[in-house]
């Protein structure tokens, strides 16, 4: 288990006030929240920042963590000493939410605790709640559908009211057309009801992995198409790369560097269908042997009045 | 964990195909009514009709809706806060797709 370093997450000093730390974790908490900083590692950043201001904004967590004492490093192994935590008692609520499921440090500190939130169970029926998960699937997938086995992690409340991961997996049939950001409903398959009451729904938010070649925005699909200065100049039929599969298309002659070339209809096939951009990008031979500078030298003397920087020109 | 065959399951895309009442929406976004209806009032969130009772949100509620619940518990917002944030980003949106569209390569949001 890796030592977690609260007070280096946070950046605040150890004899900092609970001001400070409250100012500092909104702060960080502001830049790095996942609905605002689309950065990779922001979600992580972010579970820091929440755990370490879950355990030093609690004057119990603190103290508990603050008598660990100062040996320790941020990231080094971490052995919690014999006896450990069973002086200690919390009265905090525990989050069900994955996403905001705690590292095993804090879980071995603070304990795993029951998810007391919803508070006394009463008898009789009571429908389940509706759970929340994320997939990642191809562009491709997008394209024709597909089926994915999704692996859920469900926090499950034990006998003694401790919280445990189970595992199960879900097969699902991801329907053609959907886009990054659009939620799959599957009916039934969220918590399971207390007595006769319904189990309740899961929800799958959709995310298209990043791809290589092509860049999504929401329904149009974007491809950057490398073409040599003659084809731009004189046209050409060249085979384009789509999610799908080739197609043949058509440069036309005189095209422009960044030319965007629009394949209607050839984008994510949700309703209404989106569409595929070629975006041209002039890609130059190497010129390296004496017979390749000559043809350069050639063009340069057919276009002996050609100036590119007219423009810059007053 | 043992495996075995598993019959695919199939799920209705939310946002095509699905509107939520106040409640269906509140328990989809595991909270109670009444924080969506501050959501309303401070118009971060559009629902059909006139009276919370026939209330009818859009399937594309659901985001935003969660959106929002997640940035007032974890950034201490209250419900107007949240919602200029939530027209805010909508903004950074459009721009970050218009600058996708001139190909500057910027991943999407």
């Amino acid at each position: 288990m890796e030592f977690k370093d609260y007070y280096a997450a946070l950046g605040v000093d150890k004899t900092a006030t609970v001001e400070q730390i409250k100012r500092a974790y909104r702060k960080l908490a502001r830049k790095y929240h996942p609905d605002l900083n689309k950065a990779a590692d922001a979600e992580a950043r972010f579970k820091d920042i929440a755990e370490a201001y879950e355990a030093l904004s609690d004057p119990e967590k603190r103290a508990a963590y603050d008598a660990l004492g100062p040996d320790h490093r941020d990231g080094r192994t971490f052995t919690p000493p014999p006896g450990w935590a069973s002086g200690f008692e919390y009265s905090g609520r525990g989050d069900t939410d994955e996403a905001r499921a705690h590292s095993d440090f804090f879980e071995t500190l603070f304990g795993r605790q029951a998810a007391t939130r919803h508070g006394p169970r009463r008898g009789g029926r009571q429908a389940g709640g509706d759970h929340h998960a994320k997939v990642e699937i191809e562009l491709q997938d997008a394209y024709r559908g597909a089926r994915r086995t999704v692996t859920l992690r469900t926090p499950q409340v034990d006998a003694e009211g401790r919280v445990t991961l189970a595992t199960r997996q879900l097969a699902v049939n991801i329907p053609k057309g959907v886009r990054s950001g659009q939620h799959l409903r599957l009916v039934g398959q969220g918590g399971a009801g207390l007595g006769e009451g319904p189990a309740g729904d899961l929800y799958l938010e959709i995310q298209i992995a990043p791809d290589p070649r092509f860049r999504v925005d929401d329904r149009d699909v974007c491809i950057d198409l490398p073409v040599a200065p003659w084809e731009a100049a004189l046209g050409a039929r060249v085979t384009l790369p789509t999610p799908d599969g080739n197609v043949e298309l058509s440069i036309p002659a005189g095209s422009a560097n960044g030319r965007r070339l629009r394949l209607k209809g050839k984008g994510i096939p949700s309703q209404p269908v989106g569409d595929l951009y070629a975006v041209l990008t002039i890609a130059l031979p190497p010129s390296e042997t004496a017979a390749a500078r000559e043809a350069w030298k050639q063009l340069a003397t057919v276009f002996a009045d050609f100036n590119p920087r007219q423009a810059l020109e007053s | 964990m043992t495996e075995r065959t598993l019959t695919a399951l199939h799920g209705e895309i939310v946002e095509d195909n699905i509107q939520f009442t106040l409640i269906e929406l509140s328990t989809a976004c595991q909270t109670d009514s009444a924080q969506l209806v501050e959501l309303v009032e401070e118009g971060a969130l559009v629902p059909l009709g006139n009276d919370a009772s026939n209330w009818r949100f859009y399937g594309s509620a659901l985001r935003r809706a969660c959106t929002a619940l997640r940035l007032m518990r974890d950034l201490h917002l209250n419900a107007a806060g949240v919602a200029l944030v939530l027209d805010l980003l909508d903004e950074v949106d459009a721009l970050s797709s218009r600058l996708r569209q001139l190909g500057d390569g910027t991943p999407p949001r």
